[in-house]
């Protein structure tokens, strides 16, 4: 289908980082079923480095192949290059989505933010609220909805 | 490759296509000019009016050429809605499970002030009769209902509905797109007033179709230029396609009741096949229902990527979830039948042509299968709806 580039079908029909991190350091989930998208991402990590991640996504293509390229693009990094990770950076790698789908580029760096609040939270990092906006109020998903 | 999707549009059949290509070549005249040129694709389109007209049990001066089903649509019911103003009747019937080219002709209706009702259906997807029967009041000016759903393929109880229309005295237009070609229909024996057909979903070509109006119904056009179609639809006719779609139309007429227990066949197949994969549903009720159609639920499934393995695997599929859709709400369909958001996200359409095979039907069943499960297995929810987590929606 030519909806969507190469790389988002190559990422779609082989997700990589597919699956679950028992003892995850950090788990973050964003979206509901609702809207029809819901990604789950486990980070484990030491000193700082994310050694290993993994995810679960249920929704479109766009949103499987935008979680397995955050995963890629985070792993074996430092905190620090993750918490700058950017929607935008996952919809260039993926050679670009449909206008209709950024926000599920959209819901993979929230889902990236939260896993590492929740490892911030259990550890008792400090952190600025302020990288970690509260993703209600972005609007993309169903706020409209019954 | 397998099409499934016919109810999207079908394949042109070869009669259609060869009773084209003279109106392409050789007899391309206007059928307004004078000379023998014009006077040739004149009579082609006298010949091809008296044909539908035939099929469809009424006169050729009561068949109008559209550009399709959605023209037709939009056409029968602002005329049915200027006829009922001038007598101060200003209240439309339809069913909340339309396609858009009636709901949104009804929604331009209601902000110039009509009052639209649009009827629910339960589980089912049909209406009842008695529904209809009680929602008529004196200012009713129209009832538009649907012969058979794009969507669930339900049928619905069009002879009742028109016995009721006729007694009351109310106009009763029906978009029969899905069910031309497919269901034998005639507009007389059934009391219809209006009907609206398109030749893309037997055959035929795309972008023409008919809206059949009752003698003596005005209509109003739609589209403002030359006197074509006495007045009331302006624009050169595109004889090539009136001609390719007549050819379909007799075709798929001519072969209805063997065609139909065929496709009931495979469809009941498909249907008893998808029904093994746990946490699945049926959309629609299972006997009255379009012969070639299939609409399922699956829990836990995001219809988009069902449909793009799918087509990864050769088969082409259609779904009623948000993401192919385009927009934020999954089909308003499945929500009119208590399908919830989570659910109808999950939904597969899998419409056959006479063309299908058995062993198509058992391919897809098994595909189906296979992809259901592997995305099962890389969604988080379905580890909390098995693990207990989270409750079930369909059991
Ligand atoms: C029930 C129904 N009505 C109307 C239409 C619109 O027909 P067309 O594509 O010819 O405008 C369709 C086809 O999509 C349909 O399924």
């Amino acid at each position: 289908m030519a909806l969507y580039s190469e790389k988002v079908m190559d990422h779609f029909r082989n997700p990589r980082n597919v699956g679950i991190i028992e003892d995850a350091d950090g788990v973050g989930e964003v979206g509901n079923a609702k809207c029809g998208d819901i990604m789950k991402i486990y980070l484990k990590i030491d000193k700082d480095i994310i050694t290993d991640v993994k995810f679960e996504t249920f929704g479109c293509g766009s949103a499987i192949a935008s979680s397995s390229m955050a995963t890629e693009l985070i792993k074996g990094k430092p905190i620090s290059d993750a918490m700058k990770l950017t929607n935008k950076a996952v919809t260039e790698a993926l050679d670009g989505l449909p206008a209709h789908k950024i926000h599920c580029s959209v819901l993979a760096e929230e889902a990236i933010k939260s896993a590492l609040k929740d490892y911030y939270d259990k550890n008792g990092i400090e952190y600025d609220k302020k990288d970690f906006p509260d993703c209600e109020s972005c609007g993309h998903c169903c706020v409209t909805g019954t | 490759m397998i099409y499934l999707d016919n109810a999207a549009t079908t394949k042109m059949s070869k009669a259609a296509i060869n009773a084209m290509l003279p109106y392409m070549d050789e007899i391309y005249g206007n059928p307004s000019s004078l000379h023998t040129a014009g006077q040739r694709a004149a009579e082609a389109l006298a010949d091809a009016r008296e044909r539908i007209a035939k099929l469809l049990g009424c006169e050729a001066k009561e068949i109008t050429f559209t550009s399709g089903g959605s023209e037709a649509d939009n056409q029968a019911i602002i005329s049915a809605a200027r006829i009922g103003e001038r007598s101060g009747k200003k209240h439309i019937i339809s069913t909340a499970i339309e396609h858009h080219a009636v709901l949104h002709t009804l929604e331009r209706l209601e902000k110039e002030g009509f009052e639209i009702e649009l009827l629910r259906v339960g589980e089912s997807g049909i209406i009842s009769p008695s529904q209809i029967a009680d929602a008529i009041r004196s200012d009713t000016c129209l009832v538009t209902v649907m012969y058979a759903n794009n969507e669930i393929g339900t049928v619905q109880p069009i002879a009742e509905i028109g016995v009721i229309c006729r007694e009351k005295g109310v106009l009763f237009h029906t978009d029969a797109v899905q069910a031309a070609g497919h269901l034998k229909i005639d507009v007389k024996e059934l009391n219809i007033d209006m009907l609206s057909l398109s030749a893309h979903k037997f055959h035929g070509p795309k972008g023409v179709g008919v809206l059949y109006a009752r003698n003596g119904i005005r209509l109003v056009s739609i589209i403002e230029g030359g006197a074509q179609e006495r007045g009331k639809r302006a624009g050169t006719e595109n004889i090539p396609a009136v001609m390719g779609m007549v050819a379909a139309f007799e075709e798929a007429s001519a072969h209805i009741e063997e065609k139909s227990a065929r496709m009931i066949c495979l469809r009941d197949r498909l249907i008893d096949g998808l029904s093994e994969i746990p946490h699945s549903v049926l959309n629609g009720d299972a006997e009255k229902r379009l012969p070639g159609n299939v609409s399922f639920c699956f829990e836990g499934i995001e219809g988009e990527s069902l449909l793009l393995l799918l087509d990864d695997k050769g088969i082409c599929a259609s779904s009623g979830s948000a993401c192919t859709s385009g927009s934020l709400d999954p089909s308003h369909v499945l929500l009119a039948i208590g399908r919830v958001h989570d659910i109808a996200h999950g939904s597969l359409r899998l419409t056959l042509s006479e063309e299908n095979t058995e062993e198509e039907i058992d391919y897809t069943i098994g595909a189906v299968k296979e992809v259901v499960q592997y995305l099962r297995s890389i969604y988080p929810i379905w580890r909390d709806l098995g693990s207990g987590k989270k409750e079930f929606i369909i059991k």
